[in-house]
C-alpha cells in the first residue's frame, strides 16, 4: 500500500492504494464516485474510460500509480450540469436503454468530438468500436454524436 | 427526479413527503388476477399498508412506486407516463421511486415475460382516475358546485364556468376523507395527451452523468467487498482449498467456503472478504482450490447435440399439440421435406455484471441489488436461511441489463449468506469471467422438422424438439411436455393446418439453463419460420403470401400488407436477397423482412432490416422503437456471433475478447414500423427478437440458395 493523491475532476483525493491496482477500483471504492464501470476488466468493453489528460484510457487495465500527478476526468467531471454537447444530444436522441454502458461511451465521443469536430460514420466507427452496448443502442449513438457535433459548431460559432 | 430504492419504513421521510397525504394503492386480495383499488383510510381493514403506489402529498408533489425493475426497457418511463395520463399531472412533477418487493402491495413485480405495461396498465388508468376523480370531488364540493362543472388539468382542478382553480396539494387533505369511487371513465386513445407520444424517458439525464445507481454503484456504511471462486463445472462442490497466498494480499479480510442455491441444487465457491473489490479479486485469483465433481456427467458441445440429433431421429416425445394425421401423412407422402435445425447455448451478457450488496443482521436481512424478481428473492431466501417473509427486504437498484438473467436468486441468496458469515455488510463482485461462464444459459436445442405440402399449401406438418426444460430445474414436472413447445409459432396456423404435431423430446444435461431475451421463442422461431420458407419454396409461392394465406386472421394480415409496404416486398427481384419471418411473443406480433447482398470482400452483409411491431395499446413509440432496435442487435448477435460452448463440463468462453458482441461497426440500418390498432397491450421488451435470425437466413437463402440451418454462422464465410 502506498499514500497517493489523484486529481479526479479537479480535486485531489489523498488515497491509501495498492500502487498495481486499476484505477477503475481506485475511482471506484476509494474516491467513491460510481459514475465509472466496470464491464469486463480486460479493455474489451469500454465501460470503464476515463480522460487521462484529456486522453480517453480504459481505466481498468490503466495502473493506479500512472494517474498520479495527471488529471483525471470522469463522467461525473465532463460538464457540471450534465450538459456537455455529447450529454445534451444523448438526451436529446434518448441514447440510452439500461445505461450502464454509457458513461464510456459518452467518455469515448467526448474525445472524438475533440479531435474531429465533425466526424464522419467512419470516424464514429473508428472512436467507437470499442465500447460495447448489450441492449443495442448503436445506432442512437451514431446519430447522437453528428449531433452532438452539430450542437458544439454552435455553440463555438455563438 | 430521484434514483432511489427503500424499505417501507422509511418511506416518508425518504419520500419528502409533507403533511397529509393521498395515497392510494392496490390490493391483491389472495391469488386474484385484478386488484381492487385501496384508500388509505380503508388499507388496514384489507391489512395491508396504505403507502402504495400513488402518492399526492399537500405540495402536490406525487410519487409513485414503479413496481417493476428497470433493466432498459423503460418501465421508469412507461409507469409514470401511465400515471400522470389519468391523473392529470405533468410528468416533470412526478417522482419515481423503486418500490421493494412485497408481492402483497404490487402484485406479481417478476420483470419477465415484457409483462410490465401490458400486465398492469389497466390497473395503473383506473388508480390514476380514481385519484383524480377524488381531487375534483373535493374541489367540487369546497367550492359548492356541482362536480360536473369540474374538470382537473396540469395538476390543478379548474371550475369551468368561473376559471377558480385548486392545486392539487390544497385538496389532498379533504380528498383523502373521501371514499373511493367504485368506477370510473377512463379516456379514450383519442383523449390521451401523454400516452402514444414519444416523450423523453425520465432515467436519461441519470444515465448521462454518472448519477444513475446501478447494483453494483450501491454503497452502505461498513460494507465490504466480496469476490468468489466458484466450481466451473456449474454444479459442483468444493473438496478443498489453499488460501496461504490470498491472505497474503493487503486488504483481504476473510476467507471461506459458501454454498448458494441454483434451483434446486447448489452450487459451492470459496469466498474471498476484502476491503477493496480489486484486493478480493486478487485475493480469488490467488486461491488454490480442489473441486468435488463426482456425481454429474462433465459434456462437451458436441455430444449434447449428438445426443439430442439422435433422439429426433429415435424418439417421438410428449405431444404438445396433435391433430389430424401428421405422421401418417408424412410417411405416405411421395415427397417431404425432413430437415434439422441447430440453435446454441447462449450466455445474456448484460454489461453490469452480477452483483448483490446485503445486510444481514440479528434479526432482519436487507438486500439491494440489480434484480428483477424481488418478490423471488424474498422467498426464496426467507425459505433458505429461515428468517421470516418480513425481515427480508429486497431493493432494486437500475439495472445494467438483465434480459432474464437477473430474475434468479443464486446472487443475492450468495451475498446474503457471506454477510452473515462476517456479520457485516457486504457486496459481492462476479467478475465478467464470472458471470459469462457460471450460467444458467439458454438452452441450445435441436429440432426435426417435417413436412408435406400439396395444392400450394401445408398438408402436414410435424415439428420436434429436443433440449432442456427450464421448468426442470425449478422442479417442473418431467412426463408434461414443455409448456414453451410452440412459444413464438403464430397460434392461427393451427387452424389451418389440419394435420399437426408439436412433440417434445424430454431432454437434461447438467448445464442449468433459464430464460434469456424471448426464451423459447428465440430459438422456435428460428426453426418453424425457416421451415416455413422451406416449405414456401416446395409449393412454389412467394413466402408472405404463403403465410398469409395459412393465417385467416385479420390482424395478422394487416401486419404482412404493412411488411409489404414498407419493405417494397411486392417489387422486388427474384434472388435480391429478401427474407421475411413472423413471430409471436409475449402477446405481440413482429414481422422482419431482411435485405442482403454479396459483400465485396466476401460473404453477405446486410443492406436493411425492416420490422413491423404489432404490440397492440402502447405507452411511448420511441420506447418501443428503441426495445426494437435493441432486439435486433441481440438477435444479430445471437444468430451470426454468440454460442457458449461447453468441454468437459466447462463453459469455455469467459470474457467479450473471445466471446465478441456486436459492436458499432456491425449494425445495419434498421426500420421500425408500429401497428395502430386498439388491441390490449402486448409485451414490448422481447418480441422483436425471434423473428430476425429466420428472416436473415431466409434472405441468404434467397440471394445464395444456401440454406442455413444451424446458428450461429458467420456472415463473412457465407
Amino acid at each position: 500500500m502506498a499514500k497517493i493523491t489523484l486529481n479526479i475532476n479537479k480535486k485531489d483525493y489523498p488515497l491509501e492504494a495498492d500502487p498495481q491496482m486499476p484505477l477503475l477500483w481506485a475511482i471506484r471504492d476509494l474516491a467513491g464516485l460510481k459514475g465509472t464501470k466496470y464491464g469486463c476488466g480486460v479493455a474489451q468493453c469500454g465501460a470503464c474510460v476515463v480522460h487521462l489528460d484529456g486522453e480517453a484510457v480504459r481505466s481498468c487495465v490503466t495502473k493506479v500509480s500512472r494517474a498520479v500527478g495527471k488529471k483525471v476526468v470522469t463522467i461525473e467531471g465532463l460538464s457540471e450540469t450534465n450538459s456537455h454537447p455529447v450529454q445534451k444530444a444523448w438526451q436529446e436522441i434518448d441514447v440510452p436503454q439500461c445505461g450502464y454502458c454509457h458513461s464510456g461511451q459518452i467518455m469515448s465521443a467526448a474525445v472524438l468530438l475533440r479531435e474531429k469536430p465533425d466526424p464522419t460514420d467512419q470516424d464514429i466507427d473508428d472512436a467507437m468500436a470499442g465500447n460495447i452496448c448489450r441492449c443495442g443502442t448503436y445506432l442512437r449513438i451514431r446519430k447522437a454524436i453528428h449531433l452532438a457535433a452539430e450542437m458544439q459548431k454552435k455553440t463555438s460559432q455563438g | 427526479m430521484e434514483n432511489q430504492t427503500l424499505s417501507r419504513r422509511n418511506f416518508l421521510k425518504t419520500s419528502g413527503m409533507t403533511g397529509a397525504v393521498l395515497s392510494l394503492g392496490f390490493y391483491w386480495p389472495g391469488n386474484a388476477k385484478s386488484a381492487k383499488i385501496v384508500h388509505a383510510a380503508e388499507a388496514k381493514n384489507f391489512g395491508v399498508e396504505m403507502n402504495s403506489w400513488v402518492h399526492i402529498d399537500t405540495s402536490g408533489k406525487v410519487t409513485i412506486f414503479d413496481h417493476r425493475a428497470e433493466m432498459g426497457q423503460g418501465s421508469y418511463q412507461a409507469v409514470p407516463q401511465i400515471v400522470a395520463e389519468e391523473l392529470e399531472v405533468n410528468l416533470n412533477e412526478i417522482n419515481v421511486v423503486f418500490a421493494p418487493g412485497d408481492n402483497k402491495k404490487y402484485g406479481n413485480q417478476v420483470t419477465g415475460g415484457s409483462s410490465t405495461v401490458r400486465g398492469s396498465y389497466k390497473n395503473l388508468l383506473k388508480l390514476s382516475a380514481t385519484a383524480r376523480e377524488m381531487l375534483i370531488q373535493a374541489a367540487a364540493t369546497k367550492w359548492g358546485v356541482d362536480k360536473a362543472e369540474c374538470y382537473a388539468e396540469g395538476g390543478h382542478v379548474i371550475h369551468k364556468p368561473s376559471g377558480k382553480r385548486f392545486h392539487y396539494g390544497e385538496l389532498v387533505e379533504a380528498a383523502s376523507r373521501l371514499e373511493a369511487p367504485k368506477e370510473v371513465v377512463l379516456k379514450k386513445r383519442s383523449e390521451y395527451k401523454l400516452i402514444g407520444k414519444p416523450l423523453r424517458r425520465l432515467d436519461t439525464p441519470l444515465k448521462t452523468n454518472g448519477s444513475a445507481v446501478f447494483g453494483l454503484d450501491k454503497q452502505i456504511p461498513g460494507m465490504m467487498y466480496a469476490a468468489v471462486e466458484r466450481n466451473p463445472r456449474l454444479r459442483g462442490k468444493v473438496k478443498s482449498f489453499d488460501d496461504t497466498k490470498t491472505r497474503q494480499i493487503p486488504g483481504v479480510k476473510h476467507v471461506f467456503k459458501v454454498k448458494m442455491g441454483v434451483f434446486n441444487t447448489y452450487r459451492e465457491g470459496v469466498a474471498v472478504v476484502a476491503e477493496s473489490t480489486w484486493a478480493a479479486i486478487q485475493g480469488k485469483k490467488a486461491l488454490k482450490v480442489e473441486w468435488d465433481d463426482t456425481g454429474f456427467e462433465h459434456l462437451d458441445t458436441e455430444e449434447i447435440y449428438k445426443r439430442q440429433r439422435e433422439a429426433l431421429q429415435t424418439q417421438e416425445g410428449l405431444a404438445f399439440k396433435k391433430q389430424g394425421e401428421p405422421s401418417e401423412i408424412i410417411a405416405k407422402a411421395a415427397k417431404k421435406i425432413d430437415v434439422t435445425y441447430e440453435t446454441p447455448y447462449q450466455y445474456h451478457a448484460a454489461m453490469e455484471p452480477l452483483n448483490c450488496v446485503a445486510h444481514y443482521q440479528d434479526d432482519k436481512l436487507e438486500i439491494w441489488g440489480p434484480i428483477q424478481a424481488p418478490e423471488w428473492v424474498q422467498d426464496y431466501i426467507s425459505k433458505e436461511m429461515s428468517i421470516p417473509k418480513e425481515k427480508v427486504i429486497v431493493n432494486m437498484t437500475f439495472l445494467g441489463g438483465g434480459f432474464g438473467r437477473k430474475a434468479f436468486m443464486d446472487y443475492p441468496h450468495e451475498a446474503s449468506v457471506i454477510s452473515k458469515e462476517i456479520k457485516a455488510p457486504v457486496q459481492v463482485v462476479w467478475t465478467r469471467e464470472d458471470d459469462a461462464t457460471q450460467g444458467p444459459f439458454r438452452p441450445g436445442i435441436t429440432y426435426r422438422c417435417e413436412g408435406v405440402v400439396s395444392n400450394g399449401a401445408i398438408d402436414a406438418l410435424k415439428v420436434k424438439m429436443a433440449g432442456q426444460n427450464n421448468d426442470h430445474w425449478r422442479g417442473g414436472k418431467k412426463d408434461t411436455p414443455n409448456r414453451s413447445t410452440s412459444e413464438g409459432f403464430l397460434k392461427p396456423y393451427m387452424d389451418s393446418i389440419k394435420n399437426l404435431a408439436i412433440m417434445d423430446i424430454p431432454f437434461e444435461t447438467p448445464i442449468p439453463t433459464m430464460w434469456w431475451r424471448s426464451v423459447y421463442a428465440s430459438t422456435n422461431g428460428f426453426a418453424y419460420e425457416s421451415f416455413l420458407d422451406e416449405l414456401a419454396l416446395e409449393a412454389g409461392k412467394d413466402p408472405l403470401e404463403f403465410r398469409r394465406a395459412h393465417l385467416k386472421d385479420e390482424r395478422l394480415h394487416k401486419l404482412i400488407d404493412k411488411m409489404e409496404e414498407v419493405s417494397g416486398w411486392r417489387e422486388r427481384r427474384k434472388g435480391e436477397g429478401f427474407g421475411t419471418a413472423i413471430t409471436e411473443c409475449f402477446a405481440s406480433t413482429v414481422g422482419h423482412v431482411v435485405k442482403v447482398s454479396k459483400a465485396t470482400n466476401g460473404g453477405v452483409k446486410i443492406d436493411q432490416v425492416w420490422v413491423v411491431m404489432d404490440c397492440g395499446w402502447y405507452v411511448n413509440p420511441d420506447t418501443v422503437r428503441a426495445q426494437v432496435e435493441g432486439s435486433v442487435v441481440m438477435g444479430l448477435g445471437a444468430a451470426t456471433i454468440h454460442e457458449v460452448k461447453f468441454k468437459d463440463g466447462m463453459a469455455v468462453d469467459s470474457n467479450f475478447s473471445t466471446y465478441q458482441m456486436p459492436r458499432i461497426t456491425d449494425i445495419p440500418p434498421i426500420e421500425i414500423h408500429i401497428m395502430e390498432n386498439d388491441a390490449d397491450a402486448g409485451g414490448v421488451g422481447e418480441p422483436g427478437l425471434p423473428a430476425f435470425a429466420p428472416a436473415l437466413t431466409n434472405a441468404i437463402f434467397d440471394l445464395t440458395g444456401k440454406r442455413i440451418r444451424r446458428l450461429p454462422f458467420s456472415l463473412a464465410a457465407v
